[in-house]
C-alpha cells in the first residue's frame, strides 16, 4: 500500500475509540448498571484519549490538515517529550488502557476499538513514525534589505562621461567597492508598464 | 439583485429533507407501535421504553442500509441518468450529488446505530437484573416463564449466575453486533476526508468490510431473542386482568400461561435488492475488465501528465464522462478514476493523468514516461478499462448559453467539450442549441498550458477559418509567477500573440474578479437560461454557486445561472 503513514488512521481510530467509550461510559453509569463504575473509569479514560489524540501529529511529507483548535493541545502533549512521541508508547497506553473498559459489557466496543487503534499504532512504530507536532511557522519579516535593488550610485543630476569616469575610479580607490555608472541592459522609455 | 439561490438548491435541500421524512416516521411509528402495542406488554414490563427506541432505531437502520449501496451503484446511476429522457434539468442533476447522498446515509446509520447500541445494553442489563435473585414480583414470574417444558420463555438470559458480557457473546445478534460496529466503526475512521486524501488505498480497502457488515446485518436477528406474545396467546390470556394475578398462572384457568415468540429477521428483506444490484454491478465492472483494451498512443508532457489513447470495442462516450482505469499489475483491486479528455467523434478514447498519488506516479513508471526509451506495444502493461459514467457536462449543450471554469488539471473534462464543440461545428448541417461558450481556466503553472494550448491554438484557427469566432470566449488565468516570468512577460507585452501560450487571446495574471465576470454575462445574456459548469478546489465552487445565486434575477423571465459541480 505504498508510502501510507499508519499513524494517522491509528489517530482517527483512537479519537473514535476514545468518544465511543465515554458514550459507553455515559450509558452505563447513567444507568447504573451492575459494576457501574467501570463506566466511570471509562468516561475519565476516554476523555484523556480524546484529549492526547486530538492533536494531529505532522506529516512525513506534504502539509497536513490541523484539527480546529489543535495548537492548545498540542502545547501540551509536546511536554511529554518522548512519551508522546514515541509510537510505542501510545500503542502500549493504549492497550493497557482499553483492558478494564473490557470488564463492562456497556463499554467493550470501546475496548475493542481502542485495541485496533493499539495495533495500528504498533504498526506504525515498527515502520519509525514519529508524533511531530504541527507548529505554525514563525512570520518571517520581509527583510526590507534584501527586497529594494541597490539604489543607483550615481543619480542625477551627473556630471558630464570624462568627469564620471574620473569620479568612478577615485572611488573605487576610496571605497575599494567597485559600482560603476548604472549601464542600462535595455533602453529606458517613459511608458508605464 | 436579490438571489435565488433556491432555484439551484432547492431540489437536493428537497430530497436530504425527503429522506429525513422518511426517517422521522419510520422511527416515531414503530416507536409508538412499541410502547402501546399489546403483545409486547409484557416485555415493557421487563424493559421500560428502551425496547421502542431500539426497535426503532432498527427500522431506520434498516432502510438506511437499503439505500446506502444505490448512490454508488454507478452503472445504475448512468443507466437512469440516459433513461430519463423525461426528467431534465434539476432532477438529473441529483444524480451528480450521489456521493454526498452516500455520506448523509452512512451518518444516519451511524446516529441510529448509536442509539441502538445504547438501548440494547440497557435492555440486557435489564433482562440481567429481572432473572437475578433480587428480581420480585411480576418481573421474577415472567423471568421464570420457560424453565418448563410447555412454557416458553421471554427473557433470553435463562440463569442468574452469568454476567451480560457472556451473555452478549454467547448469542448470535450479539456477536453479529459487534461485527458489524467494528466494521461501522473502521469503514469510518478511514473515510475521513484527510485519510481520503492521504491515502486512497486505505479508504479503499478498508471500505470493503461493508462485506463483513452486510453478512453479519442479515444473520442479526436469527435469535429472535426480542420477544412478544403470541396471538393465540393473548386470546385466551388476558393481560390487562392476569399482569396483577402473575401468582395464579400456573394453577388458573382464567390465565393460561403467556406463550412468546421471537419476531423473524426482517434486515435480509430490506437489504437483499440493492445488495444484489451492486453485485451486478460489481459483475459489470469484472466482464468490462475481461475485455480488451488497446492503447494506441502513450504522450508523456513535461508538468507530469501522461496522455494515453486507447480503443476497446463498442466504447461509446459523451463529453465530461469518466472511466475508472484499472492496470493489474500496479494493483489488482483498484480503480481509480479519469475524466475522458479525447471527444466522442475521435476513434479513440483518451485520457490525462497526472501524478498526485502512489497509483499513478507507479503508473508513469509502468509507461516509462519519465526515460527516453520508446516501448514496444506489447510490453506496455495491460490496462481495463470500466466504463464510461456520466458527469455533468453532458448537459453543457442544453443550455443556449454555457460557462465553463476549470482550476488546474480540473481542465480535463472540458477539453472534451471543446473538442466535441470543434467537431460539431465542422458539421454544418447540425444546428446546436449552444449559441455560446465563455471558458475560464485558472492555472497556477504555465507549463501545464503545453498540451491544452495545442487544442487551443487549433481551436482558435478553425474558428477564425469558419467566421465563427463568436462561439467561443476563452480567458486564460495565471496564477503564480517568478520575478523572471513577470519580467519577460513585460517585455513582450506589446505583441500580437501571448508570450507564455502563444494564443491570440491573452492571457490574463491573477484571479479572475467573478463579480465583475459575472456582471458582464448577464448583461450580454438578458434572459436567457445559463450553465455555469466547474472543475476544480471546494472554494472556486463555492465561490461560483455564491455568484449563480447573486446574478440570477428574481424575474422568471430574467437570466439564470444554474450551478453544474463536477469534482473527483
Amino acid at each position: 500500500m505504498g508510502q501510507i503513514e499508519w499513524a494517522m488512521w491509528a489517530n482517527e481510530q483512537a479519537l473514535a475509540s476514545g468518544l465511543i467509550l465515554i458514550t459507553g461510559g455515559i450509558v452505563a453509569t447513567a444507568g447504573q448498571f451492575t459494576q457501574w463504575y467501570f463506566g466511570a473509569y471509562s468516561i475519565a479514560a476516554g476523555v484523556f484519549i480524546c484529549l492526547l489524540e486530538y492533536p494531529r501529529g505532522k506529516r512525513k511529507k506534504g502539509s497536513t490538515m490541523e484539527r480546529c483548535g489543535q495548537k492548545y493541545m498540542t502545547k501540551v502533549v509536546k511536554l511529554f517529550g518522548p512519551f508522546s512521541r514515541n509510537y510505542y508508547v501510545r500503542a502500549i497506553l493504549h492497550l493497557g488502557l482499553s483492558v478494564p473498559a473490557g470488564f463492562l459489557l456497556a463499554t467493550i466496543l470501546g475496548t475493542a476499538c481502542l485495541a485496533i487503534s493499539s495495533g495500528i499504532y504498533l504498526l506504525a512504530a515498527t515502520r519509525g513514525e514519529q508524533w511531530t507536532p504541527i507548529e505554525s511557522k514563525p512570520k518571517e519579516r520581509p527583510q526590507v534589505g534584501a527586497t529594494i535593488k541597490q539604489p543607483p550610485s550615481n543619480p542625477p543630476p551627473r556630471p558630464p562621461a570624462e568627469a564620471r569616469k574620473k569620479l568612478s575610479e577615485e572611488e573605487e580607490v576610496a571605497t575599494g567597492v567597485s559600482s560603476g555608472p548604472q549601464e542600462n541592459p535595455i533602453p529606458v522609455t517613459d511608458e508605464v508598464v | 439583485m436579490m438571489g435565488c439561490w433556491m432555484l439551484n438548491e432547492s431540489v437536493s435541500v428537497i430530497l436530504a429533507l425527503l429522506w429525513l421524512g422518511v426517517n422521522l416516521y419510520l422511527f416515531i411509528d414503530t416507536f409508538r407501535w412499541y410502547g402501546e402495542e399489546e403483545s409486547f406488554f409484557y416485555t415493557r414490563v421487563i424493559l421500560g421504553s428502551t425496547l421502542a427506541w431500539a426497535r426503532a432505531s432498527a427500522v431506520c437502520l434498516n432502510f438506511n442500509c437499503m439505500l446506502i449501496l444505490l448512490p454508488i451503484s454507478r452503472n445504475l446511476i448512468s443507466f437512469i441518468r440516459g433513461a430519463s429522457i423525461c426528467c431534465r434539468g434539476p432532477w438529473r442533476r441529483q444524480l451528480d450529488k450521489n456521493l454526498k447522498f452516500h455520506k448523509l446515509v452512512a451518518y444516519g446509520i451511524a446516529i441510529n446505530a448509536t442509539i441502538h447500541i445504547a438501548a440494547h445494553l440497557c435492555n440486557l442489563e435489564r433482562y440481567h437484573l429481572s432473572q437475578s435473585a433480587e428480581a420480585e414480583g411480576l418481573l421474577a414470574a415472567l423471568s421464570k416463564l420457560g424453565d418448563t417444558p410447555n412454557e416458553s420463555y421471554i427473557n433470553p438470559i435463562r440463569t442468574p449466575h452469568t454476567n451480560t458480557t457472556t451473555e452478549l457473546l454467547s448469542t448470535i445478534a450479539g456477536i453479529t453486533g459487534l461485527l458489524i460496529s467494528l466494521a461501522l466503526i473502521l469503514i469510518m475512521t478511514s473515510s475521513t476526508e484527510f485519510i481520503r486524501q492521504i491515502s486512497y488505498e486505505l479508504f479503499w480497502y478498508t471500505h470493503h468490510m461493508f462485506i463483513i457488515f452486510f453478512i453479519s446485518l442479515s444473520i442479526h436477528g436469527a435469535g429472535r431473542i426480542v420477544r412478544g406474545q403470541t396471538p393465540e396467546s393473548l386470546l385466551l390470556h388476558n393481560v390487562t386482568f392476569c399482569r396483577d394475578h402473575y401468582a395464579e398462572w400456573q394453577a388458573a384457568a382464567r390465565c393460561p400461561v403467556p406463550q412468546f415468540s421471537g419476531k423473524e429477521p426482517s434486515a435480509w428483506k430490506w437489504v437483499l435488492g440493492p445488495v444484489v444490484l451492486y453485485a451486478c454491478e460489481r459483475v459489470i465492472r469484472f466482464w468490462r475488465f475481461q475485455q480488451e483494451v488497446v492503447i494506441t498512443k502513450v504522450v508523456s508532457h513535461p508538468s507530469g501528465v501522461l496522455e494515453l489513447h486507447m480503443k476497446k470495442r463498442n466504447f461509446k462516450m459523451a463529453p465530461g464522462q469518466y472511466v475508472l482505469l484499472q492496470c493489474p499489475s500496479i494493483s489488482s483491486l483498484e480503480w481509480h478514476p479519469f475524466t475522458l479528455t479525447s471527444a466522442p467523434q475521435e476513434d479513440f478514447f483518451s485520457v490525462h493523468i497526472r501524478t498526485a498519488g502512489d497509483w499513478t506516479r507507479a503508473l508513469h513508471t509502468a509507461f516509462e514516461a519519465e526515460g527516453q526509451t520508446i516501448k514496444e506495444p506489447r510490453s506496455l502493461p495491460r490496462l481495463a478499462v470500466d466504463g464510461p459514467f456520466g458527469a455533468a457536462l453532458t448537459d453543457v449543450f442544453h443550455y443556449p448559453v454555457s460557462v465553463c471554469i476549470a482550476a488546474g488539471i480540473g481542465v480535463t473534462p472540458f477539453a472534451a467539450l471543446l473538442k466535441s464543440i470543434w467537431y460539431k461545428c465542422c458539421e454544418s448541417q447540425t444546428q446546436l442549441k449552444l449559441s455560446k461558450v465563455y471558458f475560464y481556466w485558472i492555472c497556477r503553472d504555465p507549463s501545464a498550458f503545453e498540451w491544452f494550448a495545442d487544442l487551443l491554438l487549433s481551436l482558435e484557427t478553425r474558428m477564425s477559418e469558419r467566421g465563427n469566432t463568436h462561439l467561443l470566449s476563452y480567458h486564460i488565468f495565471l496564477t503564480s509567477w517568478d520575478e523572471n516570468q513577470a519580467i519577460h512577460i513585460a517585455l513582450h507585452w506589446d505583441e500580437n500573440t501571448d508570450v507564455i501560450t502563444g494564443l491570440k487571446q491573452k492571457t490574463f495574471y491573477g484571479r479572475p474578479n467573478w463579480n465583475n465576470e459575472f456582471r458582464q454575462i448577464a448583461y450580454h445574456h438578458p434572459s436567457s437560461s445559463i450553465g455555469v459548469f466547474s472543475c476544480g478546489p471546494k472554494a472556486l465552487s463555492k465561490t461560483l454557486q455564491r455568484m449563480c445565486r447573486l446574478y440570477s434575477s428574481a424575474d422568471p423571465r430574467g437570466v439564470h445561472f444554474y450551478y453544474n459541480k463536477e469534482s473527483f
